[in-house]
């Protein structure tokens, strides 16, 4: 071992101490993944009948959001603990992009559909990197409150930046990314040249001129959690945050909160498999991916949560939620009803733009 | 005296120099010595110093253009940038020969990514020339240049050959420019453009800040470590235990605590509109700025200024402050003139913990700083986590330690680093 490896495999040892042991041990799988609601939906949806099919005891990891980072370091230091790990198509692709992914042959590792389908056309266009297998659409999206919005509740996006109609702090995710295709919307750009003005130095500045226009009145958010707690706690009356999030509040906890999908920005969340496993964890990887990406598995995670599932075959299974009993496909960002307006994440853009636009914004923000 | 000197060295009973067998009884004593602490040394050594150097080294190191492109590299290093014309066939060949090599190894994409961070646009020509160039042979295929820039027409653009010669040093500043609000262009050094500058401000307020709660906790711990040290032991303990109980708490229930008591519709406000001493349309923001920062980090980092606070003020005799007010002085003359001066030692050693602490800070202001108050800690945090530019990163990394060692140089000429004490 020399030096380098040496001294990355401390800093692997510091950023992932509580998974290094589970590394290498028959029959087991360290499954990384976003925690909370989600990370349980997973549970009852896959892992369970998993264990149960396959007698492979599941360690879960909720390391997702820091998912890219550790994944570079622990391949540096050449000892990856992990097995499957869930992230966003985003990071999904940087992964790629870097060769710490491993690739994906849709025809030969993921199963067809029940119909013959095979995999790569049930997926289809949702397929944007090569090693990634995507699980989820969810999208990022409004919620306003019901009792703070005044009589005229809203049904446009353009009510963000209305401060005259909704009087009232809102809730901005502390990031360029659909904050500016957002506010180029509502300046009076056409839908389809949104990202060719956003590519240009002028269109950037006219996006955070019309943020400016609402600056004062924005909360900005860094974790998924804060907005339901912002709409809860009445801190705003309205803020983007992931459509499931959105749900829980609605249902779950009851609050006085809806939905505004206008604009809503379509976005994938699926599995990847680290480059460079033994030949063993790779095979036990892939047999979890071939189980847990089927088209039943697919469906059925949307009895827990209410995210739309990636395959165009599961979409008809999808029934009620497991304990509410109450219908799931209404509440999913793809039904016709809510996907009347609707983005999605443009990966490439913001693979190019990202790091121009966010010294931008947050040099706007810190003004 | 004199004669010891003049009749030659001091022997030993067994005869040897004294000097020499002293010198070998105190190696062999400090050999023990360094057994002993071995194992925290060599943990230290390999947990810590190494990955941290690793890490300060990445600042300037950029290995990866001419360990991709070594041929490309080669062949640009005579193109003149500022000719205006494009390069010449050879580089172009030497490009589509280090590609393809680079494209089967899987390496084009991440070079991509980390020329992107120097102009937008090159990770996706980079990925998008991939998957064509894949299937080119060096031989067969040859010319390239009208090839490649028929499979993008990035290759055409002058600026793309300007941006990979100027980063094609093997050791390069362009990260510590970048830290600095600068870049690093084929044209020289140059300022950022007005609307990208942050880092200066960040670290600016990232110091300022950092002193504000030190102050802040320099005056709410003083009192507090006053009274423990002038209690009797068994009222202290349990005061003591007040001001650890923090320290058993997780830090995010203490900082989601502080939201939950500070925000518009928070407890505070909720008091004093029903106090009526502040108008329900007009409740104070308190949160998501730098009050909301300073309110709770100075909450966090009390614990650390009056431990030591307390610990030096329980050596202070009392009977020197009776003794002063006996000779005829006022209690404030007191005070200040015997009690303060003694208590100096421990409000530095807070001084130093707190600034130190708060100066790396980052969950507590990505929390409740909102715009205003975070530090220039979750820019790294950003750097290191989303963007992936760890060598940006660890070049603001760099400048936050050069800086706290500075300070901290300041501190020893100005107060003495011999007059901090733990206790």
């Amino acid at each position: 071992m020399n030096f380098k490896s040496l001294s990355a495999l401390a800093v692997t040892t510091a950023l992932c101490a509580p998974s290094v042991f589970a590394a290498d041990m028959a029959d087991e799988l360290t499954i990384v993944s976003w925690g909370g609601a989600y990370s349980k939906s997973q549970l009852r949806a896959y892992h369970e009948p998993y264990s149960e099919k396959t007698g492979t005891n599941i360690i879960n990891d909720d390391s997702s959001a820091e998912a890219v980072a550790k994944l570079r370091a622990m391949n540096e230091a050449g000892n990856i603990t992990w097995d499957v790990v869930d992230v966003v198509a985003a990071d999904a692709i940087r992964l790629c992009d870097e060769g710490l992914a491993m690739e994906i042959d849709p025809a030969t590792m993921l199963a067809a559909a029940p119909d013959g389908t095979s995999a790569a056309d049930d997926f289809g266009d949702l397929l944007v990197s090569e090693c990634f297998i995507p699980q989820i659409v969810y999208s990022t999206t409004f919620g306003y409150r019901t009792d703070l919005v005044g009589d005229t509740a809203p049904t446009d996006i353009c009510a963000v930046f209305d401060l005259e109609a909704y009087p009232g702090k809102r809730a901005l995710e502390k990031r360029p990314i659909n904050n500016m295709e957002w506010a180029l919307l509502c300046d009076g750009v056409a839908k389809a040249d949104v990202y060719d003005v956003l590519a240009t130095p002028e269109g950037q500045d006219k996006a955070l001129a019309k943020l400016d226009t609402i600056k004062d009145s924005v909360v900005w958010w860094s974790a998924g959690a804060d907005t339901p707690q912002l709409l809860a706690d009445g801190e705003v009356i309205m803020g983007s945050t992931y459509n499931g999030r959105l749900f829980s509040v609605i249902e779950e906890q009851k609050q006085p909160v809806a939905m505004l999908w206008d604009a809503q920005v379509f976005d994938l969340d699926g599995w990847i498999i680290p480059a460079g496993l033994s030949p063993e964890r790779q095979a036990r990887a892939l047999d979890y991916i071939m189980f847990a990406t089927d088209t039943q598995r697919l469906a059925d995670q949307a009895k827990y949560i209410s995210y739309g599932p990636a395959r165009a075959s599961s979409a008809p299974l999808v029934g009620k939620h497991a304990d509410m009993g109450i219908e799931m496909a209404p509440h999913m960002p793809t039904d016709p009803e809510n996907a009347k307006n609707t983005f999605l994440y443009n990966y490439e853009f913001w693979a190019d733009y990202r790091d121009d636009i966010d010294a931008k914004f947050q040099a706007w923000l810190a003004k | 005296m004199t004669d010891t000197t003049d009749t030659g060295p001091v022997l030993a009973a067994d005869g040897t120099p004294l000097k020499r067998s002293l010198a070998r009884a105190l190696r062999m004593q400090k050999m023990r010595a360094l057994a002993l602490i071995a194992p925290l040394l060599l943990f230290v050594l390999i947990t810590f110093v190494v990955p941290i150097g690793q890490m300060l080294w990445r600042s300037v190191e950029n290995d990866i253009v001419a360990d991709t492109l070594p041929l490309t590299v080669v062949a640009l290093a005579s193109w003149d940038g500022n000719s205006g014309e494009l390069p010449s066939e050879e580089v172009y060949d030497a490009f589509a020969r280090d590609m393809i090599v680079a494209v089967n190894a899987k390496q084009h994409t991440r070079l991509g990514t980390r020329l992107n961070y120097e102009k937008t646009g090159i990770s996706s020509l980079f990925r998008k020339s991939g998957r064509k160039i894949k299937k080119w042979d060096p031989v067969e295929d040859a010319p390239f240049k009208e090839k490649l820039i028929e499979v993008h027409d990035g290759w055409g653009d002058i600026e793309t050959w300007r941006t990979i010669q100027a980063h094609s040093s093997r050791v390069t500043g362009g990260y510590f420019l970048n830290a600095i609000d600068m870049q690093k262009t084929p044209d020289g050094p140059a300022a950022q453009p007005e609307d990208k500058r942050i880092l200066i401000k960040l670290f600016t307020r990232t110091l300022i800040m950092s002193m504000i709660i030190t102050c802040s906790c320099i005056v709410l711990g003083y009192p507090v470590a006053w009274i423990l040290a002038n209690l009797p032991m068994r009222s202290a303990n349990m005061l003591m235990i007040l001001v650890l109980l923090p320290f058993w708490t997780s830090l995010l229930v203490r900082t989601s605590a502080w939201k939950v008591m500070l925000q518009q519709q928070g407890v505070i406000n909720d008091v004093l509109v029903w106090l009526g001493l502040v108008s329900d349309s007009a409740r104070l923001i308190m949160i998501n700025n730098q009050f909301g920062t300073i309110v709770a980090m100075t909450h966090i980092l009390l614990p650390f200024m009056i431990l030591p606070m307390y610990s030096v003020m329980q050596t202070i005799p009392p009977t020197y402050l009776r003794a002063a007010k006996s000779l005829g002085a006022t209690n404030w003359t007191a005070f200040w003139r015997v009690y303060f001066p003694q208590s100096v030692p421990g409000i530095g050693a807070g001084s130093i913990l707190v600034f130190i602490l708060s100066i790396g800070y980052y969950i507590t202001p990505e929390i409740v700083g909102g715009t205003k108050g975070v530090f220039i800690s979750n820019r790294i945090a950003y750097h290191i986590s989303s963007s992936l530019n760890w060598g940006l990163a660890a070049a603001l990394g760099t400048i936050l330690l050069a800086v706290v060692l500075l300070l901290y140089w300041c501190y020893d000429r100005i107060v003495g680093i011999d007059n901090v004490k733990l206790g």
